[in-house]
């Protein structure tokens, strides 16, 4: 007996916000009750994501807050689209959690971590399920206050610098968001979704609605860490704990970034080809930079941070072909990079709670004293560079055939050449770390505690998993299917 | 016309974001910012000779809306006031650690990374 | 220990915020219980509670105001505004006609029609009290403070 969606979509946001706030009332200096209240809780949330698989097939449910009609109300909104990033942003944010549960041992105040952790997973939830844009961007900001302290959690020097890094840029974002909102309510007199793509759609865009949109997506691609705007992300990611750069880099940049830049640009102010060619060359230049970047790294979370920029190109890429079959190789991509970019940042975590080192030239042999992960991290790399059959070969291939299909010769060849470059620097990772000689220095390197083991054995296994998602076709695989038809199907035209 | 103000005002604060030498700096001009772009909001609702939103007693509901200036951006501010208040709160705490940690508060001096 | 013997600021100070904190206190509490009918609400108001304990610790020092409200039961009262307020958002789903944020009074007659939007309200404050005297005190006592 299935639980209605209806009765699901507040408690995405409320559950874990009240649940923070529980942790900060009753467990306050008892970390173990803490852990074990955020674990249950994104249990919860993750079967509840999953309990709204196929209940918006064809179609989307409305939720008005406080049951004002939408004009006057925030409503949320629950298509295809949300339903698979709401899956994904839930069941990674579970493994993350139990991998936290014994990663944070080294950590002291760890109840605050747990708060922040769920108020992150709040923001993140609230920013996919709200159609409305003042709403989302509430929601944006709590995740990113979360993300900041979590980023400045162990109050190192490096973490510390890290988190103003990325707190003065977010904020530079947040505020051309917020100038880019302002003119569009100007202009529009409208702040929902649905209503702004109507005006639109209605009387076309005329120039501060055009200087709203360029700002918006400025403002979002700073989120994404699309390349002009990625300096934060080299530096943030890695100096942040293993579980919140796998948060991160898996989730946030996603949910937060390429989210609501497909929303805008797909749904809301319809996709002209300027647009669509801008982020046709946005996406090469950061698969490019992104991966010349990544070979040159000798620290391993670095490396993985520059990965990500790129493997975000790859995503804006197939965004930016707007042809169904790139939508759904974007979006297959985004889910299959939150599940093998989250474990390859688990996994460089655990190399640095057992060795205590990130440098690849310290590094060695990591084979044979820590096997689970080794065994996972090979199966994140070759996931990552797109060798069949993990997950990451099937998304890559859908972008690649995208781009021929759509006569884009040139970029069909430079993701091929990335694809090459981003084998060569996992390769790189896996020789040194990995495969080659054990160091003296480590060879009384302890395994990895059991719960770090679990979950990244979890998402080891979701990578495997989600390469059989091609099975219900080749342009249509499993939930990615119905959401980039959600892209595909235009603006939303005005009806709420 | 005054628009244009607000913007000159958002611009001064970004410039000031971009060569400020001293952490606290940063965190004044993005404060500057903010109430720059608050302006805007608020401005954005001014209608020439409006009254304030709340409704007295026995008025009819046109000739109120017909009447007052806009309230949802006077309520977008307020959000976004506290907002940025827990924003540059968890700033300003950044910036005392940093101090504790580097000794200075020159942005030149806290470069350990880099590549 | 007498509030003049405290280290702080001078006796003038001393003397008058003792008298202010009342008034300024009572003054928060008003314009979070008249947040329905007036500007205000649960933000301003628990920003202007805030700021009588943020004058307490300017003239009195950080040791006075934490043995008066300590940072924990700060926390503490910050914790269940907010649940407060989410509780009450919850109960539309259940008393209600089942959706979030429903205004349980509405159109109850009298002075009770508001009587749901004033309990949003004191949470609201009550958080916003409490979370801004937090910063505040630790922001303050920083470099009293031993590393965690």
């Amino acid at each position: 007996m299935r639980p209605e969606v209806h009765t699901l979509i507040p408690l995405f946001i409320a559950l874990p916000l009240t649940v923070a706030v529980l942790i900060q009332l009753l467990a306050r200096r008892r970390a173990a009750l803490a852990g074990g209240l955020a674990t249950l809780t994104l249990a919860a949330l993750m079967l509840m994501s999953l309990a709204t698989i196929g209940q918006t097939a064809g179609g989307e449910v409305i939720y008005n807050m406080g049951g004002w009609k939408t004009p006057i109300g925030i409503d949320l909104r629950m298509d295809s689209l949300t339903t698979l990033l709401v899956v994904t942003i839930n069941t990674i944010g579970l493994a993350v959690v139990l991998y936290a549960l014994d990663y944070m041992r080294q950590f002291t105040a760890r109840p605050r971590f747990y708060s922040l952790f769920l108020l992150m997973i709040t923001g993140m939830n609230g920013v996919v399920m709200t159609g409305d844009l003042f709403n989302l961007y509430v929601f944006l900001e709590i995740s990113a206050i979360a993300s900041y302290s979590l980023v400045a959690f162990g109050c190192e020097q490096e973490e510390l610098e890290a988190s103003f890094k990325y707190i003065v840029l977010g904020s530079v974002s947040s505020a051309l968001i917020l100038i880019a909102l302002a003119l569009m309510y100007g202009v529009t007199g409208a702040l929902n979704m649905a209503q702004v793509s109507g005006r639109v759609a209605a009387e076309g865009m005329d120039a501060p609605l055009l200087l709203a949109f360029g700002l918006f997506v400025c403002g979002f691609a700073f989120k994404a860490a699309l390349v002009p705007f990625h300096a934060w992300l080299p530096d943030a990611h890695p100096a942040a704990p293993a579980p919140v750069s796998a948060m991160l880099s898996g989730v946030l940049i996603k949910a937060i970034g390429i989210y609501v830049l497909a929303r805008l640009i797909f749904n809301v102010f319809g996709a002209g080809p300027a647009v669509l060619s801008l982020l046709c060359w946005l996406g090469l230049l950061s698969m490019v930079v992104g991966g010349l970047m990544a070979l040159g790294q000798q620290d391993i979370k670095r490396m993985f941070a520059y990965s990500s920029i790129s493997q975000v190109g790859f995503i804006v890429l197939g965004l930016g072909l707007a042809t169904p079959l790139g939508l759904v190789g974007a979006l297959f991509h985004l889910v299959n990079h939150s599940m093998f970019k989250s474990l390859l940042f688990l996994n460089s975590g655990a190399i640095e709670y057992c060795t205590g080192t990130r440098r690849l030239e310290k590094l060695g042999g990591l084979n044979r004293v820590m096997p689970v992960t080794g065994a996972t991290s090979l199966v994140g790399a070759m996931s990552i560079s797109g060798i069949p059959p993990f997950n990451g070969f099937w998304s890559k291939l859908i972008i690649i055939v995208a781009c021929v299909q759509a006569g884009r010769y040139g970029f069909a060849l430079m993701a091929v050449v990335i694809s090459v470059v981003t084998l060569a620097y996992q390769l790189k990772v896996q020789r040194s770390a990995f495969f080659s000689a054990l160091p003296d220095a480590l060879r009384d390197v302890k395994r990895e505690p059991r719960m770090m083991a679990l979950s990244m054995i979890l998402l080891a296994v979701g990578c495997v998993a989600l390469s059989f998602a091609v099975l219900t076709g080749f342009s249509d695989p499993w939930l990615v299917g119905d959401a980039g038809a959600v892209l595909s199907s235009g603006t939303f035209g005005g009806q709420p | 016309m005054i628009y244009s103000l607000c913007l000159l005002l958002i611009l001064v604060g970004l410039y000031g974001v971009v060569s400020s030498g001293q952490t606290l700096r940063i965190v004044i001009s993005l404060a500057i910012v903010s109430h720059g772009i608050h302006l805007l909001l608020l401005l954005i609702g001014y209608r020439e000779g409006g009254k304030s939103p709340i409704q007295d007693a026995g008025e009819a509901a046109s000739s109120f809306a017909a009447a007052s200036v806009d309230p949802i951006p006077q309520a977008l501010v307020l959000t976004s006031i506290v907002i940025s208040l827990g924003v540059t709160a968890l700033m300003v705490a950044l910036c005392i650690r940093l101090y504790e940690r580097y000794g200075t508060f020159d942005v030149t001096e806290i470069r350990r990374l880099r590549g | 220990m007498l509030p003049e013997s405290y280290p702080g600021m001078g006796t003038f100070l001393k003397t008058v915020i003792r008298w202010m904190k009342g008034p300024i206190l009572l003054f928060g509490i008003y314009i979070i219980l008249y947040g329905h009918v007036a500007p205000g609400g649960g933000f301003g108001g628990g920003v202007v509670i805030a700021s009588a304990f943020v004058l307490m610790t300017l003239a009195y020092g950080e040791p006075y105001t934490l043995e008066f409200f300590s940072r924990d039961q700060a926390l503490t009262l910050a914790c269940l505004g907010l649940l407060i307020f989410v509780g009450l958002a919850w109960a539309g789903t259940w008393a209600g006609s089942g959706v979030f944020f429903d205004n349980l009074t509405a159109g109850a007659g009298g002075h009770r029609d508001h009587l749901f939007l004033t309990a949003l309200e004191i949470g609201s404050g009550l958080f916003v009290s409490g979370a801004l005297f937090m910063g505040f005190s630790v922001l303050m006592g920083h470099h009293e403070e031993d590393e965690e």
